[in-house]
């Protein structure tokens, strides 16, 4: 195999916190070429890592902040994000982008039920993590988004800036590349 | 028609209105008992010729209720807002929806939120609130529910 076709950072395996994430391994050179030293999970991981299938699914305004994300200002194609999928079937990671509410509360679990392992949660904005403006005097919102489905990524805000969700998104990349989640 | 020509208008078939027009809308107050003959002068007068009811809500005032309806014409573009004071034990008022589709829903979901009773609606039962809301009204400024409300 040839070097050049992979970028090998050989020196260094992954510790958590790296932007961008090089291939997990190590190169042993041989005459004519090189074998790859790795662990099979490092290298799922990195692979998975790096094109996670959002799911559309907004239930209020956070859901305009995450189009905005999708949009060319933000694109979080960059980070392999782009492809949104309209069924839970083909969705890697769901966002919860806005509030939900107690009929909403049994159609989010069939959401997350019905996306193939290994599944990703990032709990987006005030009424996701915690009811946000609504949790202490309404008969109709559920106190966050974690009393339904687990939570792997909560960004914070009302609603979150765009920044802030790119550094979410690439905050559960490094999550799954560290192999921290399920 | 200009409000002025309006209040004449409706003073003529219902002396037993009052008139407010601080915020800007022709406000009509009226008793709930002449509401039904009202609604259908409303609509079916050739010069007023509301076909359009575009709002339909209720206030809680803790002593009173307060139906509300908001009413234009597409023909004239004048537009005028009923209110109707109702008893907050035993609130009830005549349905309008076999005059305006749309007050239907509008009509179930006050009934929801707020206990409304609308006679001879034909299908008075819960819009949006799942089954086991009947008589619950959320709307009402004294509703409880300690489990998901908090007292600040």
């Amino acid at each position: 195999m040839g070097n050049d076709s992979i970028n090998i950072d050989s020196s260094k395996s992954l510790p958590f916190g790296e932007v961008g994430g090089a291939f997990p391994g190590k190169v042993h050179e041989t005459p004519g070429g090189g074998i790859v030293l790795s662990k099979l999970d490092d290298i799922i991981n990195w692979a998975r890592s790096n094109s996670l299938w959002p799911l559309t699914f907004a239930t209020s305004c956070c859901g305009i902040e995450m189009m905005a994300v999708a949009s060319a200002k933000y694109d979080f194609s960059r980070f392999g994000f782009e492809v949104a999928r309209a069924t839970p079937r083909q969705a890697d990671v769901i966002i919860i982008a806005g509030t939900i509410v107690n009929k909403m509360a049994p159609v989010l679990k069939r959401l997350y039920d019905q996306m193939a392992d290994p599944k990703y949660v990032i709990a987006m904005g005030a009424c996701a993590i915690s009811g946000g403006p609504f949790f202490y005097n309404t008969y109709s919102v559920v106190k966050g988004a974690d009393h339904v489905i687990p939570v792997d990524v909560y960004v914070a805000g009302c609603p979150p800036r765009p920044e802030a969700l790119l550094h979410a998104l690439i905050s559960l990349q490094q999550k799954i590349k560290s192999g921290l989640v399920r | 028609m200009l409000n002025e020509e309006l209040k004449i208008k409706i003073t003529e078939f219902l002396p037993a209105v009052t008139f407010e027009e601080s915020g800007g809308w022709l406000i009509i107050n009226i008793e709930p008992k002449d509401w039904l003959p009202f609604a259908k002068q409303l609509r079916t007068d050739e010069q007023l010729f509301f076909n359009y009811l575009f709002c339909l809500t209720c206030i809680d005032w803790k002593t009173h209720l307060t139906m509300i309806y908001h009413f234009t014409s597409t023909k004239y573009r004048h537009s005028i807002v009923v209110k109707s004071k109702l008893n907050r034990n035993n609130p009830e008022i005549e349905t309008v929806s076999h005059i305006w589709r749309t007050a239907d829903f509008h009509e179930r979901e006050v009934y929801e939120m707020f206990g409304v009773n609308f006679l001879n609606h034909p299908d008075l039962r819960l819009l949006i609130l799942p089954d086991g809301w009947e008589g619950k009204n959320p709307m009402r400024k004294d509703f409880e529910d300690p489990v998901n409300m908090i007292k600040l």
